[in-house]
């Protein structure tokens, strides 16, 4: 009976988890969907509009704010891939890298101090990375690059690294954990030294793993709003220079959607906005699950 | 003094003529809704006059200047805070509905254009500054300074400052996509103080008294005289806003339904008052030049 009535509440807590996920897909889209309603879809790409000597010109802006309001998606979508991908491509190296030293070459004592400061660093409220971001490194980096704009979506995407290596560094190390030794001592048995240990048969073992671990950073990276919003300029433009000032679609809900009427259209916009973040972190996460099972499954865990 | 008097004034009038007991309900309401703008300033009035006459309630709502204006046309609301005139077909609508509108000119909202104290620039005109922000002024060579590119610093889009300098200085051309956003005018006047290629904008006071700033003067065609929002000591140039040869500056208007009477005449002369005119001043607009009473248009 006791037992029983445990199952039931676990269950339950189990299933609020996807009936919360559904709704607020739900939430999200009823909302976002709204937006077509007044605003032609191809808006979201982009506009038309007579410039100074009144030649029609295309316009891919996001300026929801004047007479002829422009809500292109496309700046928002480069600002956060500019931030998002050059902050997994980091924290992947500096991630994967700590995951394979405590899995693989960190002796027990240094582990057990390791892995907990490094866990450590995903506990650093991202507002006060954004602020150290925003402070000092930008500084630093536009002395050590010479950039035209001090505050740019490198400097953003340094930020969110931060927040991404310890999720990137931990996971590596249960994945790398996770390959049964047997394996290891064969490679050793068949005079394998350490390096090549790691590199031709754990690594490959745990591939999978690995690869969940990184996608799972960039849904994160993809997700940050603080930093962002802090250190990345906000300047919605559509360019492919990770030096310049970008606008992330976490900034832009963050600083727009407080203020403006809600039902409205760049209400509704806003959350067409959040719609196509929330797809894009869903599908990066699916395809990690999906990475993991596989490695469960070819490990015949 | 004044402010007793009023309230006296009030209370007996409210004993007089509501039953006992139901007084403290009975206090007047005033209603006011419209600019976004103006939603801080109608509030700060609201908060400290309701402060001096607690018998009177003041409710303050945003939704923007077209949204107050419709409000007074349509008889929902006593007092539209507006930072534009009124229309003419506005007018002409309330007119229909048997409502006058009344004008009242509250406060000015100036805003200055500033650049890093180690530009060489110390003028532009308006045009120019339109077209820095609108993306076809790229470079400082353009408009005589030394040949770098302009990084332009500007606000949110939900801010009363971003719309006013869409529509008064680009003249409704959009903003440059790579205008970085600022969160305030506090944060634009940090950002052109650490660059020496960046322009920014916003209210005069934020501005003055930065050693690393340089606040432009103005020219609001290209022969007339250029035009500081601030005086030599730095401090806002009130006279060159009064007379409108400071050409980037808005009245911020109160309207009423017919001519106030009786609460809301109250509260108009005190927001005109030395009172009313002090809070515009503490939040950084420009007070109107006359502070008598009654102003209207």
């Amino acid at each position: 009976m006791g037992e029983q009535f445990v199952e039931l509440i676990l269950k339950l807590n189990g299933f609020v988890a996807i009936a919360a996920i559904g709704l607020i897909f739900v939430f999200l889209f009823k909302e976002g969907v709204q937006a077509f309603r007044t605003i032609p879809a191809s808006h979201f790409i982009q506009t038309t509009e007579m410039d100074f000597d009144n030649t029609p010109q295309t316009v891919r802006m996001w300026q929801p704010v004047g007479t002829n309001p422009k809500y292109s998606l496309l700046p928002l979508f480069c600002g956060s891939m500019l931030v998002a991908l050059p902050a997994t491509l980091l924290a992947t190296l500096f991630g994967v890298a700590s995951g394979i030293y405590l899995a693989e070459v960190a002796g027990k004592r240094t582990r057990e101090v390791v892995k907990p400061a490094i866990e450590l660093v995903a506990g650093i409220p991202s507002v006060v990375i954004g602020f150290f971001c925003l402070a000092v490194l930008a500084s630093l980096v536009q002395t050590a690059f010479q950039t035209t704009f001090r505050l740019n979506a490198v400097v953003g995407a340094i930020g969110v690294a931060f927040v991404i290596i310890p999720v990137i560094a931990t996971m590596t190390d249960d994945a790398l954990r996770a390959v049964p030794t047997h394996l290891r001592e064969g490679a050793h048995a068949l005079g394998a030294n350490r390096w090549e240990t790691i590199v031709r048969v754990v690594l490959p073992a745990g591939a999978s793993g690995v690869t969940a671990s990184i996608l799972l950073g960039m849904g994160r990276a993809l997700g940050e709003t603080m930093i962002a919003l802090m250190a990345t300029g906000n300047a919605a433009q559509i360019t492919a220079n990770p030096f310049a000032s970008v606008r992330t679609m976490t900034a832009t809900i963050a600083a727009e959607l407080g203020a403006v009427p809600q039902g409205g259209e760049q209400y509704r916009a806003l959350f067409l906005v959040g719609s196509l973040l929330f797809s894009l972190t869903f599908l990066i996460n699916l395809f990690a699950e999906i990475a993991v099972a596989r490695m469960r499954k070819r490990l015949a865990l | 003094m004044k402010g007793t008097a009023i309230r006296l004034g009030a209370l007996t009038l409210l004993l007089g003529i509501t039953p006992p007991g139901s007084w403290v309900l009975a206090g007047d309401t005033i209603t006011v809704k419209g600019s976004d703008t103006m939603v801080i300033l109608g509030q700060r009035w609201a908060e400290e006059y309701m402060k001096q006459h607690a018998d009177v309630t003041i409710q303050v709502t945003g939704g923007g200047s077209g949204t107050g204006i419709a409000a007074l046309i349509n008889g929902t609301t006593q007092l539209a805070n507006s930072s534009r005139p009124i229309k003419e077909e506005e007018r002409a609508a309330a007119k229909k509905n048997g409502i006058e509108v009344v004008e009242f000119k509250t406060a000015l909202d100036g805003l200055a254009v500033v650049v890093n104290s180690a530009n060489p620039v110390n003028e532009l005109t308006m045009a120019q500054v339109g077209k820095i922000y609108s993306g076809y002024i790229n470079d400082w060579k353009q408009v005589g300074g030394t040949g770098k590119r302009i990084l332009r610093y500007s606000r949110e889009s939900n801010s009363g400052t971003y719309v006013f300098f869409k529509e008064h200085v680009l003249l409704n051309r959009d903003f440059a996509a790579d205008c970085q956003t600022m969160p305030g005018t506090s944060a634009v006047a940090e950002a052109v103080a650490k660059d020496p290629n960046g322009i920014g904008y916003g209210g005069v006071a934020y501005f003055s008294g930065n050693p690393q700033l340089k606040v432009l003067k103005i020219r609001k065609e290209a022969k007339t005289e250029a035009v500081s929002p601030t005086d030599k000591d730095g401090r806002p140039n009130y006279e060159a806003v009064w007379s409108g040869s400071y050409p980037i500056a808005r009245y911020l208007y109160v309207y009423s339904a017919g001519q106030p009477r009786e609460a809301v005449k109250t509260y108009l002369d005190w927001i005109l008052g030395p009172e009313g005119q002090a809070i515009v001043e503490k939040i950084d607009y420009i007070p109107v030049k006359s502070t008598g009473a009654g102003t209207s248009r």
